[in-house]
């Protein structure tokens, strides 16, 4: 960016500073540097794609670093963006410490600097906000699904844990516990990791369904990701039942091929996870710059509930390109 | 010949297998109940089969990389990569054959890659295949631009999840891959050849084995195997998760040759055996997976069994149990 663009913006943030009310315009222009943890995932795919777009929408100039799992990476990427002179750093952090050091050089610098879907142990005041889902809200959603959807009747239900330990398996595990709790009729029969992958996920489906009387005992299936229920649903096929009707499968993501399964009847609910963490950042940031309205430091996006009812296959079309 | 045959039947591998397998009926009554189900064999202990067939496979081609006194980093990578061509190549419409045949050639080039480094570059094995292994699954990503992509093309599905006389297929594969190379390396010098090379590669080079040759052969055959293994695996979920696919599965596939009695300084070897260690490995799994507990003791029950069944193999108990075995002077000689 050149002296004078960056003469110019600083100019028109004056103004901006002073008449209150230009959201979301006030961004047009600006450069914004986004340290991404990397592509291990399809959600995390979509969420890259899904800041680019939100980016060019509110016409910023993204500056965008992949950091291959590795936080010096994302550590040198916020040094760099720092260097270039930026106007705000937006940072998915792959781990949640040791990020002190930077972010205090970003607030020297003057950057304010927003974090997506996971949070830092660093003083708060080093960072404008952050921008997270609440996963154990998303996991009481599913619960509170399944509690409706049984009513009085007796539920057996299997649950396919996330990687034994990581944060959002212990959350979305707890979420859930948290609703059926006080309805005597859900019981939790097995829960085992999968690993949140589809392979691990049919795998284990595959012992519950033995081990539960050839599956007729299973009443529903809970897993911590759409991954491992896309695999769930394929170990439920193979064992002769039908997924959604014999077995019901609630999970929690949104990812395309669980809309997909929706379609064909084989899956009956699913938790959103947003991909789209960088559009409340850069509202806040928009707000922020206007008139130095200081946003909350935690947002916490929504976890809405996806049923068959609510037109899987538009979901399933519009999530398509997204990279997931 | 007949003392012969009751020493197989006795030695640790079975013995192991046969520990863990009892263990399993113990925790889960119904672990051995088999029933008929749409045309299948439908029951745990084919699950067994069933799941074990990928690391099994990939046993067979490790053992002769580690007879070698190699290892190969590479193969679940390797697997990624070519459930990935084989996913993509389907998906865009290519015939089957064709799909799978290219996967398989990208394994055996994969392979011979590997073998290239180690044969002709004499760079360490566990260096030149953990290029692969961390520059496959960056490729393996390339190819699926980072999707988890998915078909529904019968053929590949049927050989991922159909079945042979109620058997499934991927547990047959392995069998017959099984049998072919044991036969192949048994029943020609190829595996003295190998095994010459493990013990001493300069005396097999001197005693006129072309070690570089040899050395790339069993490397290929590591990237075939895996190039199976990674058809089987994508086949299985109707997807290339670029990813996950075959991820750590390397290191249970060294287990495997490990726990089938083949030595990390290369050497005598036993494929069969191999392939009873991947068996075992899967049937503790699978075991745990039935039984019920809690899924943060997955990896304590695991490596408690694991060290329960190499210590039975180390020479020092081989020494004790020989030492109250009579008529054994074999296990004590040695």
């Amino acid at each position: 960016m050149t002296i004078i663009s960056k003469l110019a913006i600083a100019a028109s943030l004056a103004t901006a500073l002073t008449s209150v009310a230009i959201a979301q315009d006030n961004l047009k222009g600006l450069t914004i540097g986004f340290s991404q943890i990397g592509s291990e995932s399809g959600w995390r795919a979509a969420e890259t794609s899904v800041t680019k777009q939100q980016a060019e929408e509110r016409g910023i100039d993204l500056k965008f670093a992949d950091a291959q799992q590795k936080q010096e990476n994302q550590i040198k990427a916020i040094r760099g963006f720092i260097a270039q002179g930026v106007d705000a750093i937006i940072v998915a952090p792959v781990v949640a410490t040791g990020w002190d050091d930077v972010l205090t050089e970003a607030k020297e610098a003057e950057i304010p600097v927003m974090l997506l879907d996971r949070g830092v142990d660093a003083p708060e005041d080093l960072y404008l906000t952050s921008v997270a889902s609440d996963q154990v809200l998303e996991g009481r959603t599913a619960g509170d699904w399944l509690v409706k959807e049984v009513g009085d009747a007796d539920c057996k239900i299997v649950e396919l844990q996330g990687t034994v330990g990581s944060t959002p398996a212990i959350n979305r595990k707890k979420g859930f516990e948290e609703a059926i709790v006080g309805h005597a009729n859900l019981t939790i029969a097995r829960s085992q990791t999968g690993d949140f992958t589809r392979a691990k996920g049919k795998e284990v489906m595959e012992g519950f369904i033995k081990a539960e009387n050839g599956g007729a005992d299973i009443c529903a299936v809970y897993a911590h990701n759409d991954d491992m229920a896309v695999g769930a649903i394929q170990a439920i096929k193979d064992a002769g039942l039908k997924p959604g009707t014999d077995i019901k499968v609630v999970s929690i993501d949104g990812v395309p091929d669980i809309f997909a399964a929706m379609v064909a009847g084989e899956a009956n609910a699913t938790v959103e996870l947003t991909p789209n963490m960088a559009g409340p950042a850069f509202d806040a940031l928009s707000a922020f710059l206007a008139d130095g309205t200081q946003p909350a430091k935690f947002i916490i996006t929504e976890s809405k509930l996806y049923t068959p009812a609510d037109n899987p296959q538009g979901e399933y079309d519009t999530r398509k390109g997204l990279g997931y | 010949m007949k003392r012969l045959h009751l020493e197989r039947l006795a030695n640790p591998q079975l013995l192991a297998l046969a520990a863990v397998l009892l263990i399993n009926w113990a925790l889960f009554p119904n672990f051995f109940r088999i029933t008929w189900q749409d045309g299948r064999l439908f029951g745990s202990a084919i699950d067994v089969l069933n799941r074990g067939a990928p690391v099994a496979i990939l046993a067979i081609g490790m053992t002769g990389v580690i007879a070698t006194k190699g290892v190969d980093l590479s193969v679940g990578a390797i697997m990624a990569v070519c459930g990935a061509v084989a996913a993509t190549m389907v998906v865009a419409g290519y015939p089957t054959p064709i799909a799978v045949t290219a996967a398989l050639g990208v394994g055996i080039v994969c392979g011979l890659w590997n073998g290239f480094l180690v044969a002709v570059l004499d760079i360490q094995p566990i260096i030149a295949t953990l290029v692969l292994m961390v520059a496959g699954r960056g490729i393996a990503q390339l190819i699926t631009e980072g999707y988890i992509v998915t078909f529904n093309d019968p053929t590949l599905i049927f050989i991922g999840t159909g079945s042979l006389l109620g058997f499934p297929m991927a547990a047959v594969i392995a069998l017959v891959l099984m049998i072919l190379v044991t036969l192949v390396v048994k029943r020609t010098a190829i595996g003295l050849f190998i095994q010459a090379i493990g013990v001493n590669r300069s005396a097999a080079s001197l005693a006129g084995i072309n070690s570089r040759i040899l050395l790339m052969l069993v490397y290929g055959l590591s990237g075939f195997c895996a190039a199976i293994a990674g058809i089987l695996v994508a086949a299985d979920i109707r997807g290339a998760d670029a990813n996950n696919s075959g991820l750590w599965l390397e290191l249970d596939a060294i287990l495997a040759v490990v726990i089938g009695g083949t030595s990390l300084l290369g050497g005598k070897f036993s494929i069969p055996l191999a392939v009873v260690g991947a068996i075992i490995i899967q049937a503790m799994n699978t075991g745990i997976l039935v039984s019920g507990f809690r899924p943060e003791f997955n990896l304590i029950v695991k490596a408690g069994m694991i060290i329960l069944i190499l210590m039975l193999q180390s020479p020092l108990v081989g020494t004790a149990v020989g030492f109250f075995k009579r008529d054994d002077k074999r296990v004590v000689s040695k």
